[in-house]
């Protein structure tokens, strides 16, 4: 089966575009938010995902031992960078909501278009 | 001298990222703006000592923290990224100048000390996506810049509330870019095991043509694409540009989207390489309709605009199809006319936002109604203004006329069919912004200025920074062995490989 071949991939891909839909179907500003937030968050797996080599441990070095085979690091640390990134992304967003809201009173996108036109 | 000179490449982005949380913490309205302008200054100095050191000796390479490539991370400073580096840190400079007076009346005061920190932040993220030699790095502070801008954008609420909305649209759709670069460059080290962009170049060619990499290449340029407001993804710019500070709109027309050029040039060229770039994946085919769709929709968009910094938002949008064009010719010429459009519009565009920038702090608004009679009211700015319209026609003497020229011998070269129609589509396009540069001019001197309207000048820190803008860009199209000697030697660079 291909699909459990490469299980972890395949929910990546589904989880991106679970995401990727989100953020153009919704029109309520939270709802896409967290949209983006799962959309990010599919690429998160697929670092991680990236990293797992098959019967590979956590990468200490074990003293005396043969023949270990380590998973990969570093994809696992570029991935809290992105994490990192992701949160500030998310926090910005809410905020950026937080103001539109006090603005034009409402969090969606369609009303808030009627009142930029009237505005 | 020359502890510092080993260590220009990381200099010019560690003085703005340090500065950046100093100035968070000052207060009142000078002390920000006065510290942010000399750390800019500093960064342009760095960027001017990097620039004549390349474009001497070759290409600077700095290992951070002494670690040695491809395991720590490397700055490479080539001939291109010093001339792009070059343009930013002036740019901002230039900008800064001007910002006081006008920042002061668009954002309230005890927020200015954060402003300008995001500012910094901004300029230190664009910093190191050019200089850096390490993938991974470009995602990093390609997220500096596009969250420090968001911040930027949103500050023009006080103006207008829709600049929140236009933040929010942007922060969406970025963020839907810069992952899109994320997985690409996630693919990439996949199938090379690395980071380093030196390194996954000389590897390309053993995996050139798998399918792992075939959609690194397809998410990488799209998420640039997107970064960059290549024509079905610019819906962004427009609203972003419109309804950001002045100085903010200014800023960003001159250098955000010229460092996604950049990226697209860096991806094609270095890592990918012309041959794969143009031969296996033909993403000329791709690149070539977009760029004219751009330049010739967006000007005539620009035309039905009734808010001139709207207007030239659009015509941001056409200009950077011309820059996708040259890319997309794959030719040294073609790259050539691309590299110098980028330096060309960078100086012009923000000499017109700023002339506008002038026009909103006197007049209270960037719409043609309230524009009326603007060249009888403010003299000095709108002729500036028509300077700048006529180096964005391309009129000869001016910058514009100078990339355009280098971009139709490029498309001549061809030789063929496509070569005479994409020179045509060009011709058209320049024609197209005669109209919408006209439609300022006829507002604003051939309407009578509303009665009650004052006749006052901007104040001179205002203008001072416009006209250098406006005369700089006419030394450049006059005298043009710097910006073309330049743009020549980074175009040759990239097709000679690395």
């Amino acid at each position: 089966m291909i699909f459990f071949d490469h299980f972890n991939y395949w929910i990546f891909v589904i989880l991106l575009m679970i995401g990727l839909f989100t953020v153009m179907s919704r029109t309520n500003l939270i709802k896409k938010m967290i949209g983006l937030s799962l959309f990010q968050i599919s690429v998160f797996l697929f670092y991680i995902s990236m990293g797992k080599i098959d019967e590979g441990t956590a990468p200490i070095v074990v003293e005396g031992a043969q023949d270990v085979v380590y998973s990969n690091p570093l994809p696992h640390v570029l991935i809290l960078t992105a994490i990192v990134v992701g949160v500030a992304t998310t926090a910005l967003g809410l905020s950026l909501v937080v103001r539109i809201k006090e603005s034009f009173g409402t969090i969606d996108e369609e009303d808030i278009l009627a009142r930029e036109d009237k505005a | 001298m020359s502890l510092v000179a080993s260590h220009a490449p990381v200099l010019a982005i560690i003085i703005p990222l340090l500065a950046a949380p100093v100035c968070a913490m000052l207060r009142g309205t000078t002390f920000p703006w006065f510290l942010t302008t000399v750390i800019s200054a500093l960064s342009f100095a760095v960027s001017v000592q990097i620039l004549l050191t390349v474009s001497d000796t070759g290409p600077i390479s700095y290992m951070l923290g002494g670690w040695a490539a491809p395991w720590g991370i490397e700055y490479v400073a080539d001939p291109l990224s010093a001339f792009v580096m070059l343009i930013i840190s002036g740019i901002s400079t230039g900008v800064l100048l001007y910002a006081r007076e006008s920042i002061a009346k668009e954002v309230p005061p005890h927020q200015l000390g954060l402003f300008f920190s995001a500012y910094l932040l901004a300029l230190a993220g664009m910093m190191g996506i050019t200089v850096t030699g390490d993938a991974f790095n470009i995602f990093v502070f390609l997220e500096i810049t596009s969250l420090s801008s968001y911040v930027l954008i949103a500050m023009g609420e006080k103006a207008d509330r829709r600049a929140l909305t236009s933040a929010f649209q942007y922060l969406i759709i970025g963020t839907i870019g810069a992952t899109f670069i994320l997985i690409g460059v996630g693919l990439l080290y996949m199938m090379t095991g690395t980071l380093n962009i030196a390194d996954i170049a000389s590897r390309f060619d053993a995996i050139a043509d798998t399918r792992p990499v075939r959609a690194a290449v397809a998410f990488l340029i799209i998420g640039i694409a997107i970064k960059l407001a290549m024509f079905p993804f610019h819906v962004w710019l427009p609203n972003a540009y419109s309804y950001a500070p002045s100085i903010v709109t200014a800023f960003f027309a001159g250098t955000a989207t010229k460092v996604s050029v950049y990226l697209l040039l860096r991806f094609i060229f270095t890592i990918f390489g012309a041959e794969f770039s143009f031969g296996v994946v033909s993403l000329s085919e791709l690149l070539m309709p977009l760029g004219v769709i751009a330049f010739l929709s967006m000007s005539t968009v620009a035309i039905f605009q009734t808010n001139v910094k709207r207007l030239l938002a659009f015509s941001s949008v056409a200009q950077l199809g011309y820059m996708t064009v040259g890319i997309a010719l794959a030719s040294e010429a073609g790259l050539t006319a691309s590299i110098l459009h980028i330096f060309n519009h960078a100086i012009v565009k923000t000499g017109l936002f700023l002339s506008v920038g002038c026009m909103v702090f006197v007049a209270g608004s960037a719409y043609l109604k309230d524009l009326e009679g603007i060249g009888s009211r403010m003299p000095l700015t709108t002729f500036g203004f028509v300077l700048g319209g006529l180096a964005l026609i391309g009129v000869p003497l001016t910058p514009g006329f100078v990339s355009k020229w280098y971009l139709v011998m490029a498309t001549l070269e061809r030789g063929d069919f496509l070569g005479y129609a994409l020179t045509a589509g060009m011709l058209l396009s320049s024609l197209l912004a005669v109209i919408y540069i006209w439609r300022v001019v006829e507002v604003a001197y051939f309407r009578p200025a509303p009665a009650d309207a004052e006749a006052r000048e901007a104040p001179l820190s205002l203008l001072i920074p416009t006209w250098i803008f406006i005369i700089g860009s006419f030394y450049f199209g006059i005298q043009t062995t710097v910006n073309v000697g330049f743009a020549e030697k980074a175009a040759s660079f990239l097709m000679g490989g690395l």
